[in-house]
């Protein structure tokens, strides 16, 4: 791609970055319930006292003027503060984040390591009891809430076997220096074997819960990509180069197949940050969607809104970057 | 190889394109479809259930008998036939309340497809028939709506309305009424090119005459086929709703909020979230395999 | 035509049947091929799409998809049945003593790689070359082929090329390892007509370089006359003639083959003396009960509802290479 292509996509996703501000700012701007009131609490305010810290926080100027403080105050990262923790609202969601990358990268290896060999295989083996199976398999996996299947996990391996912990990213006094703030890295970072197999103990429950839903739509996606790569010509003339099965199911098929695969899971890796608010609650894991969670029932908006925006920005830049992958894969495409 | 299949394919091809109407054939291969048939069996029979909730439940939903806290299924020791499956933690018959979940988990996912059906076809005939500005906001507002995660999007709206049934279809036809809009603006631009619309036009049928009488009933079969297996979904997202605590409220049962409820008696009550996600899974799955037998009967073209 | 293999020919082809199930019953898209092809002659395959020509050859590789499969005959190369050959065997001839080109390069070479890592696995796949000297050697190809500038093109996309330069690479990549034996299917169809005579010269400029035998696949009896030692006609998956193209084009003996010939456009030849054959090849699921040609033929007669034998034509030149027509009238006076 050339960089004014390039240059011109990117243009492309200002006018939708903008909509799902206007979106986030307005769904805020309904709330019913005065923010005021909300922040102060309980405790017995007098109405001077209200007047001061509506004016502080910019809620007696109008709509479209807030809107634009609003706009200016996010793009540069500002939030305002937090209701709830008394700290500007990007630090909190920044502690928040290395926990959910933690587990979203988890799932994802789990769902590419399942579905592209079971697709690939049920493919080649098209209707025998491999491809069956997987197809009952991806069919349950995308029919399975996942909530339900977390806390069957729980009762399982947690409540029942006891081999797995029932919550949390790591036990106490196995905490390590953070460096990326990715536990299974630091960890060995620290050289911390103990606290490198605590932290896959703690995660791999959530990681399983995320990753097998999404492996079951990418299992499907490759079979399909695989079984459209097996006919074509070009598998009829590598198998009469008298090339190796293996190097023709591997690079000849795979490499065409994979290129669908990989662009769903970029774009599936966006609705990853919905199911993560699912599976952090299920779990206790202390991730950004739990906050999220978490604010909700607080009334914390300043946050909810923030996270809305910010996992609304990453769900396009995620859809984008598959763009690019499908482009990069695809030589066809490149111009 | 290039020359037999063309050949063998061609031959199957005639032998029902003469034979019967293409609706009739559909139709026929659905029902040959074992699987989709059993899956629709299914389905049907948890709209009776919904539907028959009051004659069908053994219990009061909402009653609970403290006696009868966390009572274990009929099967087990201290278990009794009259509550089959249980009583969750305030002594209400698990059974009960699943019939009384059915209630919401159809009747959310019947109204938000309906609206979004409704709401979709209307602005993606719109906005494919009429073009010009009216198509450039409909379809910018459909590239912001995709813009969020569907999940987050429901999530940030319930926050924002509070929770409740009427809330939850609201927030799930916001968003969903997308998907529909997107297919039936694409097969609009397809169909006013047609001989038919032409037809129609010179003959000078009004704009709105030609987009509901001549274009809307061509390209009915697609949305009914997106609309069915987007439902699966929805039910997901008002499990998932609920179960955060944002969909509707207690006492009112929904299999999402009882897997909720079960969560703290893991250890000593395992049935009380077990049987609702059970119910979930065994209606998303049904209606799965269901509109895959549709896809594959009434458009090759969604075939997965 | 003998029952038995030829002990001259290169690849003798025996009572070969290919049959794809269908919902009507199993069809027999090659039903009893027998075929010679002899060393270093250029033996041409003639006939409709349909007819079981690309079927035949595929099957020599055992390449036929499934649900298709072999049912019977034997496929005998250089002596050795390759139907008999345990897998393995059969893959290090692939590519190496036979090879085929396909209809089109731009659907048989893959898009996701480049023109010369296609050419270099053959290399690399029977053990010639490895890693660089393999594209080295591709390069070298590429050249022989006529790809001009090759040390560019060996690292471009098969998209990236002209049609007559990506059939040009894919016959690379078949006679990379020098085979004995070319299949080349259909090498024109896919190509604009001023490029077509090009790949052909340059088939037969690779044939006499490497002394290898060429199978011609084509629906063009042009082509044939005019490149062919030897032709093969088929209709509806079998061989109806065959003989020396020089006798078959001068006095065609079956019907069908005089049809082609009067429904081939040529050069002295006013518009209207074109006879396109009437009526079209049978459903090979409903095939007629005799002479597959029989409800086409304009000089049918009640034997025609009887199977016919292939049965040899008696001519001095029979040492030359043998002619065998499917026909009742065979024999007689045309």
């Amino acid at each position: 791609m050339t960089p004014l292509k390039l240059a011109e996509r990117i243009l492309q996703l200002v006018p939708v970055l903008l909509g799902i501000a206007v979106i986030a700012f307005v769904m805020m701007a309904l709330t019913p319930g005065d923010p005021v009131e909300i922040m102060l609490g309980d405790a017995r305010s007098t109405p001077e006292q209200r007047d001061a810290l509506r004016h502080d926080m910019g809620l007696d100027r109008p709509p479209l003027e807030r809107f634009f403080v609003f706009l200016g105050n996010a793009l540069s990262g500002d939030f305002g503060l937090s209701f709830f923790h008394r700290r500007p609202v990007m630090d909190v969601i920044l502690e928040r984040v290395p926990a959910t990358v933690e587990l979203t990268l988890a799932a994802l290896f789990i769902a590419l390591a399942t579905a592209i060999p079971l697709g690939v295989l049920a493919a080649v083996r098209r209707n025998g009891w491999l491809d069956r199976a997987a197809t009952i398999g991806s069919l349950l996996g995308v029919s399975l809430p996942g909530f339900w299947f977390g806390i069957l996990l729980i009762m399982l391996f947690a409540v029942h076997l006891q081999v797995l912990p029932v919550s949390g990213r790591i036990g106490f006094g196995q905490e390590v220096p953070p460096v990326t703030r990715l536990l299974l890295i630091d960890s060995l970072i620290a050289g911390r074997l103990d606290s490198f197999a605590a932290a896959l103990r703690h995660l791999i429950m959530p990681a399983l819960t995320l990753g097998l839903a999404m492996g079951a739509i990418l299992m499907r996606v490759t079979r399909t990509a695989m079984v459209e790569a097996l006919a074509q010509d070009y598998i009829v003339f590598a198998e009469a180069k008298g090339l190796s099965r293996a190097r023709i199911l591997g690079r000849h098929a795979l490499k065409n197949a994979l290129i669908p695969t990989v662009t769903v899971a970029a774009i599936e890796t966006g609705s990853l940050l919905g199911g993560n608010m699912i599976v952090e609650t299920v779990f206790g894991w202390p991730g950004l969607g739990r906050l999220v969670v978490e604010a909700i029932f607080a009334r914390n908006y300043p946050l909810v809104q923030a996270a809305v925006l910010l996992y609304a920005a990453t769900y396009v830049m995620l859809n984008f970057a598959a763009d690019l992958l499908y482009t990069a894969l695809n030589p066809r495409v490149r111009l | 190889m290039s020359e037999a299949v063309p050949a063998l394919s061609g031959a199957k091809g005639i032998d029902w394109a003469l034979a019967e109407s293409p609706i009739a054939g559909n139709l026929r291969q659905f029902v040959r479809d074992g699987a989709a048939l059993a899956a629709t069996a299914t389905v049907a029979a948890f709209v009776l259930l919904a539907l028959l909730a009051p004659l069908v439940a053994p219990h009061d939903p909402a009653e609970g008998d403290l006696l009868r806290r966390l009572q274990p299924p009929a099967w087990m020791s201290g278990g009794e036939w009259a509550y089959p499956l249980g009583c969750d933690a305030l002594g209400r018959d698990v059974l009960s309340r699943m019939i009384y979940g059915t209630r919401v988990s159809i009747l959310v996912g019947v109204l938000v497809i309906f609206f979004a059906a409704v709401i979709g076809t209307l602005a993606g005939l719109a906005a494919g028939y009429l073009r010009g500005p009216v198509d450039i906001v409909i379809s910018r507002l459909v590239d912001i709506l995709l813009g969020f995660p569907y999940l987050i999007f429901a999530i940030g709206l319930m926050a924002m309305m509070g929770p409740g049934l009427s809330n939850i279809v609201l927030a799930l036809a916001y968003k969903e009424w997308v998907l529909p809009c997107r297919v039936v603006r694409a097969e609009t631009l397809a169909a006013r090119e047609t001989e038919y619309v032409e037809a129609a036009r010179a003959l000078g049928a009004s704009r709105v005459h030609i987009m509901l009488r001549e274009i809307l009933p061509n390209i009915l079969s697609p949305v009914l086929v997106v609309a069915t297996f987007r439902m699966a979904h929805v039910i997901i997202v008002e499990a998932s709703l609920s179960f955060l605590g944002l969909g509707v409220q207690p006492p009112t049962a929904s299999w999402g909020s009882m897997v909720a409820d079960g969560r703290q008696f893991l250890l000593e009550a395992w049935w009380v979230s077990t049987f609702p996600g059970l119910a979930i899974l065994a209606l998303v799955l049904a209606i799965n395999v269901a509109s895959q037998g549709l896809r594959d009967a009434f458009d090759p073209r969604l075939q997965s | 035509m003998s029952a038995l293999p030829a002990h001259d020919a290169l690849l003798s082809l025996r009572g070969l049947t290919t049959v794809f199930p269908t919902r009507h019953g199993e069809v027999r898209a090659a039903d009893g091929v027998d075929l010679d092809v002899r060393p270093g002659e250029c033996l041409g395959v003639v006939g409709e799409s349909g007819s079981g020509k690309t079927v035949t050859f595929l099957s020599v590789l055992d390449l036929v998809r499934r649900p298709g499969r072999i049912e019977a005959g034997t496929i005998v190369f250089d002596g050795r049945d390759l139907r008999r050959l345990p897998p393995e065997a059969l893959r290090a001839i692939r590519g190496r003593d036979i090879a085929m080109t396909m209809q089109d390069a731009l659907t048989a070479l893959n898009p996701a790689f480049t023109v010369g890592a296609q050419i270099a696995e053959v290399l690399e796949a029977h053990g010639r070359a490895t890693g660089r000297s393999a594209l080295d050697r591709a390069v070298q190809l590429l050249e022989q082929v006529g790809v001009p500038d090759p040390a560019r093109r060996v690292g471009v996309y098969p998209h990236q090329l002209s049609g007559g330069l990506r059939q040009r690479a894919m016959i690379a990549a078949a006679l990379a390892c020098q085979p004995r034996l070319l299949i080349a299917d259909e090498p024109t169809t896919a190509l604009d007509v001023t490029i077509q005579a090009q790949v052909l010269d340059l088939i037969a400029d690779m044939r006499q370089r490497l002394g290898m035998s060429v199978v011609l696949i084509t629906h063009d009896l042009g082509i044939v006359a005019e490149r062919c030692d030897r032709v093969v006609v088929m209709y509806a998956g079998q061989v109806v003639e065959s003989g020396p193209t020089r006798q078959v084009i001068g006095a065609p003996a079956h019907p069908y083959t005089a049809g082609l010939l009067a429904s081939m456009p040529r050069l002295n030849q006013t518009r209207a003396a074109i006879r396109p054959i009437e009526g079209q090849i049978p459903d090979p699921a409903r095939l007629p009960p005799g002479c597959r040609f029989e409800p086409r033929c304009p000089r049918r007669r009640s034997e025609c509802l009887q199977p016919v034998p292939m049965r040899d034509i008696v001519r001095a030149e029979r040492a030359f290479g043998a002619r065998a027509v499917r026909c009742v009238l065979a024999g007689a006076a045309p």
